[in-house]
Parts: C-alpha cells; sequence; structure tokens
C-alpha cells in the first residue's frame, strides 16, 4: 500500500529526512513516533509526493488522481477556510472521484462516513461552529469518504480528550482491521503501544526502530531518541510510559 | 440550476435592460428598443447601438469579471479580504494601460493596451501570491496590497505628469475610480475577447478551490496540483482584469462585496460562489452605473466613489472581524 | 474650411497683415518695462507695445500650438509665471491673466510691482474692452484705437448674419461651450445657431455623447489634439461622434484660445 525505498528530503541545505525505508500494508496501523523536529510530518508529505525528495515512494510516483485515490491525508493543521456545513466539509473527500460529490456513489460514501463518525445530528451545521473533537470527527468523516485504502493521518489525536482520543483511535483500529491500511504519527507512547499493530520510531529523519512496541519502545530507543527515561507500567489494558 | 443563480440572472438581465433605457436623451422604452434591434433613420439607432449598447455590455462584462476574479482570489488565499481592486492588482493593471497608452505602443497596435494591461495585472497578482501566498495570512496580504497600490499609483500619477497632453494629469481620478461613460465598441471588442478566456480559465479552478478549503497541503493530496492552479488563477486573473481596467479603469470593491454577500447563499463553497459572484458583480456594476447617470447626468460621477461609499465600510467590518479571532 | 484655398488665404493674409501692422511709436507717459505673464494678455501687449516697452512674454506665447503670434514671440524674452524669474526682470507693470496663481501675483504685489489682472475675453464686446483697457495700461491709446478700427472692419467682412444652420462644439472629456464663450461668440459670428442652446448651456460644460447625437447638428467643431495621449480626447474618436454631421468637420485651434483679434481667422475658417 505505501513503500517508501531510501527517501530523502533535503530543505535549505539541511537534510530533513535520511534514506527513509517504510511500508505499511493492508490491515496495519502503524504508529509514527518520534520527538519534535523527527522528520515526522515531512515523511508523510514526502510520501505523497507534496514535497521535492529523493529516493522512491510508490505513491509519489501515481498521477495526482489515482494517488488521491489510493490514499487519504489528515495534515496537522486542520483547517477550515470556509464556513461550509459538515456535509459539504464531508462531500469535499470526493474531489478525486468522477462526480465530484453530486453523483450516486459519491451520496452513498458521504452518508456512510457521517453514519461511521457519528455526525448524522451536525450534519447540516456550520462545521467551523462545532467544538475541536466534533471538527476533529468531521475531518476524519472527510477522508473517509475519499474511499482509498490508505489513510495517512498526521497527529490526529493531538488537542482531543481523553475520550475523543480513544474514540479515534479505535476507529483507526476497526478501519485497519477492515482491511485499510493506516500509518498515523502519534506522541502518546502508551496510546500508541495500545492501539497500534507496528511503531516506527523516527529520529533525526532516520529510522530508529521498526517494529513490535516492545522493540521499539524499548529503554534504550527512548534515550536514543528522545534522551529521556522513562518508567514503564504494565497494566492489563497495556503499557503506560512516565518519563523522569 | 440553484435557486440563487436563477435570481442573480435575472436581476442582472434586468439591470442590463435599466442601464440600456437609461440616459439624458429621454428616450422611450419601446423607441428605444424598436431603434436598438431593428435601426432605422435618425440619431436614436445611434444613441442606442453606439453609446447605450457598449455601456451596458461593459458594465455587465466587467462587473462579472470582477465578481469573478474577486471571488476566486478570496477562495485561493482563502482570504475574504482578497479583491483585485483593494490590493493592487486594478492598480498595476491601470499602470499598464496608462504605460501603453502615452507611450504611444496602444496607437501602433490596437492589442497592446489590453496587453499592457494584461501584463500589469499578471505583475501585481504574481506579486500577491508570492508574498500572501496561501500561508500567508491577512496582515501580510493587506500590507502587500498596500504597497502595491502605492506603487503601482504612485507610477500611474508619474507617467500620466510626464505626458505632454494637459488633459492626462487629470486623468489619475479615472485611472483609481473607474467610469463606463462614453466607452465604444471599439473598446468592447479589445476587452471582451482576452476576459472571456480569462473567466473560462477560472471556471476550472472550482473544484481545486473547494478542495483549498481544507489547507494547501489537503489539497494536493485530492489531486490538486497547486503550481497549476496558481498558474491558472494569475492568469485568469490577469486577462480578466487586465482588459477590464484598461477601458473602465480600476473599479474597486466589487470583487470584495459581491462575494462576501452571496457567500451565505452558496453554503460558503468556494466553487459554487464563482458564477454566483460573477452574475452578482454584473448586477452590482450596472446599478453603480445606472446610479451614476441617475444622481448626477452631466458629472461623471466615477463609478469608483459608489463601490467604495458600499464597499468600505463593509471591508472596515471585514478587518474588524478578521482582528477579532474568527476566520470569515 | 479649407476648401477654397486661394480666397480664404488671400483673406487670412491681409487679416494678419492688417492685425499685424506696426504700430511703431515711442511709448510715450506709460510704463517702460512691461511684463505679461498669460498667453492672451501676451497677444495684445505685442500688438499694442510701443519698441522695447514689452520685456517678456509667457513661454505659452512662443508655443505655435497655442499662439496665433509664435513667431512674433521669439522676440521677446520669456517667462514661466514665477515670482522670482519675473521680479528680476524689474517690471514696472506686470500684466497677468485671471487664472495667474493668487500667490504668485500676491507675492509679486509684496515686492512692490504694480500688477494688474485681466479677466479672460469671452465675447466680442469684451475684447473690445480689454484692446481698449490694455492700451490704456501701456499709456498706447492711439495705437489701440488704431487696431480697434481695424478690427471691427474685418468684424464687419467676416460676420454672417444669415442663418448657416446649427453648430455643435465638443472638446475632450465631452464639453461643449453656450453663447457666453468665446467658442461660442465665434460660431455664432459666423452664422451658426449653437445646439447647446437647446439644453440651456451658455457657458462651457459637460454635454452627454448621447444629447450631442440627439441634437443632430449641421456641423461640428471638436477641440484641438494636443500632443500626447489622454483618455479625455478619446471621445473624438467615439463611433458615435463620426456619424454627426461627417463632412463638415472644424477644429478648434490656437485662433480660438483667446479673445484677440484673431477670432477673426477663426470665423474665416468657419467659411
Amino acid at each position: 500500500m505505501l513503500t517508501l525505498r531510501g527517501l530523502s528530503v533535503t530543505r535549505r541545505n539541511r537534510p530533513v529526512l535520511h534514506g527513509v525505508n517504510l511500508s505499511v500494508r493492508a490491515g496495519e496501523l502503524v504508529g509514527l513516533i518520534g520527538p519534535n523536529g523527527a522528520g515526522k510530518s515531512t515523511l508523510m508529505e514526502a510520501a505523497l509526493g507534496l514535497v521535492p525528495c529523493t529516493g522512491r515512494s510508490n505513491l509519489a510516483a501515481m498521477p495526482a488522481t489515482d494517488r488521491a485515490r489510493a490514499a487519504a491525508y489528515l495534515p496537522q493543521s486542520r483547517e477550515i477556510a470556509w464556513p461550509v456545513s459538515v456535509e459539504d466539509l464531508i462531500a469535499l473527500g470526493r474531489i478525486p472521484w468522477p462526480g465530484g460529490g453530486r453523483s450516486q456513489a459519491d451520496r452513498v460514501a458521504i452518508d456512510a462516513a457521517i453514519a461511521r463518525m457519528g455526525l448524522e445530528p451536525f450534519r447540516k451545521r456550520t462545521a467551523l461552529r462545532l467544538s475541536g473533537g466534533e471538527q476533529n470527527r468531521a475531518l476524519i468523516a472527510r477522508a473517509l469518504a475519499q474511499e482509498t485504502p490508505l489513510l495517512i493521518a498526521d497527529e490526529p489525536i493531538a488537542g482531543l480528550d481523553p475520550a475523543q482520543q480513544l474514540a479515534c483511535l479505535r476507529l483507526f483500529r476497526s478501519l485497519a482491521a477492515e482491511g485499510h491500511g493506516l500509518i498515523v504519527s502519534i506522541h502518546d507512547l502508551g496510546l500508541a503501544a495500545r492501539f497500534c499493530t507496528r511503531l516506527v520510531l523516527l529520529a533525526d529523519g532516520k529510522v530508529l526502530a521498526d517494529g513490535d512496541a516492545s522493540v521499539v519502545l524499548a529503554d534504550e530507543m527512548l534515550r536514543r531518541a528522545f534522551g529521556i527515561t522513562a518508567r514503564r507500567f504494565d497494566t492489563p489494558d497495556g503499557p503506560v510510559f512516565l518519563p523522569v | 440550476m440553484r435557486p440563487v443563480l436563477i435570481v442573480l440572472t435575472v436581476l442582472a438581465a434586468a439591470l442590463f435592460a435599466a442601464s440600456l433605457l437609461t440616459g439624458p436623451a429621454g428616450i422611450g422604452t419601446v423607441d428605444g428598443l424598436r431603434a436598438l434591434i431593428l435601426g432605422g433613420e435618425g440619431p436614436m439607432p445611434i444613441v442606442m447601438r453606439e453609446i447605450r449598447l457598449p455601456r451596458a455590455i461593459l458594465g455587465l462584462a466587467v462587473g462579472a469579471g470582477l465578481g469573478l476574479t474577486g471571488a476566486a482570489m478570496q477562495g485561493y488565499l482563502r482570504n475574504p479580504l482578497a479583491e483585485p481592486g483593494l490590493i493592487g492588482v486594478s492598480g498595476m493593471a491601470a499602470l499598464g494601460a496608462v504605460i501603453a497608452i502615452q507611450t504611444g505602443l496602444s496607437a501602433t497596435a490596437a492589442l497592446a493596451l489590453p496587453a499592457a494591461a494584461l501584463l500589469g495585472a499578471a505583475i501585481g497578482v504574481g506579486l500577491l501570491v508570492m508574498l500572501a501566498g496561501p500561508r500567508g495570512g491577512s496582515i501580510t496580504l493587506i500590507l502587500a496590497g498596500i504597497a502595491i497600490s502605492a506603487l503601482a499609483g504612485a507610477g500611474t500619477a508619474l507617467v500620466l505628469n510626464l505626458s505632454p497632453n494637459p488633459y492626462a494629469a487629470n486623468e489619475i481620478v479615472f485611472w483609481l475610480m473607474g467610469s463606463l461613460a462614453d466607452r465604444s465598441m471599439l473598446h468592447l471588442w479589445l476587452a471582451l475577447p482576452p476576459m472571456a478566456v480569462g473567466a473560462a480559465l477560472i471556471w476550472t479552478t472550482g473544484r481545486a478551490l473547494d478542495a483549498l478549503t481544507l489547507g494547501e497541503a489537503a489539497a494536493s493530496a485530492m489531486g490538486v496540483s497547486p503550481s497549476g492552479l496558481r498558474w491558472r488563477l494569475i492568469l485568469g486573473v490577469a486577462l480578466v482584469v487586465g482588459p477590464a481596467t484598461a477601458v473602465a479603469g480600476a473599479i474597486g470593491f466589487v470583487g470584495l462585496v459581491v462575494p462576501h454577500m452571496l457567500r451565505p447563499w452558496v453554503r460558503a463553497r468556494p466553487g459554487a460562489l464563482l458564477p454566483a459572484s460573477a452574475l452578482g458583480g454584473a448586477a452590482l456594476l450596472l446599478a453603480a452605473d445606472i446610479a451614476v447617470r441617475l444622481i448626477l447626468p452631466e458629472r461623471d460621477l466615477k463609478l469608483g466613489v459608489l463601490t467604495a461609499l458600499v464597499g468600505a465600510p463593509l471591508f472596515l467590518h471585514l478587518i474588524w472581524k478578521t482582528r477579532s479571532g474568527g476566520r470569515m | 474650411m479649407r476648401g477654397s484655398v486661394p480666397v480664404s488665404d488671400q483673406i487670412r493674409g491681409g487679416l494678419a497683415a492688417i492685425l499685424l501692422a506696426s504700430l511703431a511709436a515711442p511709448a510715450g507717459a506709460g510704463p517702460q518695462r512691461v511684463v505679461s505673464m498669460n498667453l492672451c494678455t501676451d497677444q495684445i501687449a505685442m500688438l499694442l507695445a510701443a519698441p522695447g516697452q514689452l520685456i517678456s512674454v509667457s513661454d505659452l506665447a512662443r508655443d505655435p500650438r497655442m499662439s496665433p503670434m509664435a513667431e512674433q514671440a521669439a522676440a521677446y524674452p520669456v517667462n514661466h509665471g514665477r515670482a522670482e524669474e519675473i521680479y528680476l526682470m524689474r517690471p514696472d507693470l506686470v500684466i497677468a491673466g485671471q487664472y495667474a496663481p493668487g500667490p504668485t501675483v500676491a507675492m509679486l504685489r509684496r515686492l512692490g510691482l504694480r500688477v494688474e489682472v485681466l479677466p479672460p475675453a469671452e465675447s466680442i464686446d469684451a475684447i473690445r474692452g480689454e484692446i481698449a483697457h490694455m492700451g490704456r495700461l501701456l499709456g498706447r491709446q492711439r495705437a489701440a484705437e488704431a487696431l480697434l478700427a481695424r478690427f471691427d472692419q474685418g468684424l464687419g467682412a467676416a460676420r454672417h448674419d444669415r442663418d448657416r444652420g446649427r453648430a455643435a462644439l465638443y472638446y475632450a472629456n465631452g464639453f461643449t461651450s453656450g453663447r457666453d464663450t468665446l467658442a461660442g461668440a465665434i460660431i455664432e459670428a459666423a452664422g451658426y445657431d449653437n445646439i447647446a442652446a437647446d439644453y440651456g448651456i451658455t457657458d462651457t460644460t459637460a454635454l452627454p455623447l448621447e444629447l450631442l447625437v440627439m441634437s443632430r447638428p449641421d456641423r461640428l467643431i471638436t477641440g484641438a489634439r494636443w500632443p500626447g495621449r489622454s483618455r479625455s480626447e478619446a471621445i473624438l474618436d467615439h463611433p458615435a461622434l463620426a456619424s454627426v454631421a461627417p463632412r463638415t468637420a472644424g477644429v478648434t485651434d490656437r485662433d480660438w484660445i483667446c479673445g484677440t483679434p484673431f477670432i477673426l481667422r477663426a470665423i474665416e475658417a468657419l467659411e
């Protein structure tokens, strides 16, 4: 679904990404973790072909429309420029498809996305007037309406309350279970360990570790990537990390 | 067709007819229309066909062009303060036109006038997109607009003052405020074809502008080519605003007021706003042009005076809303 | 206008000879160093002044587009209407037009110079008054009387009382002139009815193009073109205007600008 080979990005003569190899397969929820400035957002943009890069990304190599039908992207800035209704906002996800939001297939996809995100009561409301969590759900619904096998989400749970964070990650998990591939950048190591099927640790533009949570979140890795030691508490619901 | 478009079409058509029937000569409705369509002897067909018809068509086209480009620039810059007149695009077009006229270029080749204005507008909108492009905020946009407007205004005044023609220096007000008085079919044929091409180009940006509602990155990921969109927009705006300004002067605020008023009626979707704004702009400019002929029929009151009286308070209101937090 | 070339040229040549006939005689008790700073007063002063009495005329007097006496003016030093240069010429009389900048006139007076301000002559009577006035200012009453006699003689020959149809004046920015203006007086003297009267226009004011077209004049006299280009003059290229009295175009040239005896040539040119 997503295959990156030797992906490198240079900005103002400074390497931001350096020879990244990464893949996301159907049914995976890949958590991208790493300190601020590690290159997580750049990796996503480069994978989509939005920034100039060297190396290979199967998505960036596609024609724009094919790519938009293969991968949906939720950028970190949750921008909504105009006071459009929730329904119209979600309909934007249909832009890469032939109906452009007006065909029968479009209607079905939009309604399904609205239903999935529980946005039926907000359908006609102005998206900008909703709470942050509701806006976030509307934006995810927009990405779902794009009906792509792959979803790339940049810090989708940042700024959400714990309940919303859980709801969001549960949704992603169930999307993965349905056969979607997802790659999600995330700062909460505990939630990452608990929900993601695989973790990728990025530091200084390089992949430091890629694999199971127990490997990626080892003390040594955390110290190398974040420069911290974290105390790990294992609970029945998953591990909790406390930086010390 | 959406109801709002039907209403606006009817409104623009009615104002177009009213524009044809407004004038100091006091020609009756039936006589006027007969002279317009059937022609005949005497001065009436000349008045209807050579004086009023080009004025009405220009009002329609220039108004539609300003409404359309205003909506497109707002959609692209994701900023309700963007407007070709206010932020210097029309001013740069006027500078191009004035240079073409005063250097005699427009006399050697008729197309030099709209071409030079087009070039001026393209430089203006190009500078703006560069300075206040999709990631620039309102403040950057306004500051860049002030700088470009001031530069264009000063350049226009300088060129006109250097002219050996005693009338030229007094024409700054025309270039800054705009007028449709006594424009002929010649002007129409000069301006209309490039404006039509520009409008068609802008027409194709509708879905891309919709996608930009989610920001540049999300739009790109949905298949919108940022550079393709940028070029279509710059070229389209220049093709519309340049020739329009070359024949009618810089008319401000139309591209600000009309998209703002119509946005709620198209559920705020930038793409749907394009046709509505074009029709609304045509209606507003035709109404303003009828008003200048009714208020001070013998004085050639400039169109920009009326549009500014309506638009400037709204502009202040928008700045106030931007200042106090939220986007529009 | 330039149809019957030999005859009208003869008349104009003769006229100019009459007007420019040497009035040389030494200055009497009048001022000895006179500066004129207005195109129109320049011309009357040049026609009346004794040799050496007029020491400077305005720069416009040398412009052949505006001044019928451009050649004569070449013999005089020019001024640009600035207080400093005029003061340094040490004049004992400065003649200004009504549109001279107020601060310049006030400055010259504060410097102790005698400044006489003459209004523009907008009718034939006013021209006569202006000639007499200038004669008194220069102490050249006899020269003024002689010029007046010749002016009246030329007027008698040039004047047409018969009705020659309707004429319209049309300038840049769509302005026209009515009967209380110099141009209006010229077309009236040439025997035309001015269409401005249809709309109650007596002075110079804007006339919408469509009203001009509707009034169907027999003759259209447009403003002179200036060098360079302007949008104001674009109206003179309007196709609708071309359909108005198409074969009888006339242009208000330098003989139409000032209320001087040279308007006789303008009247003649309307033949």
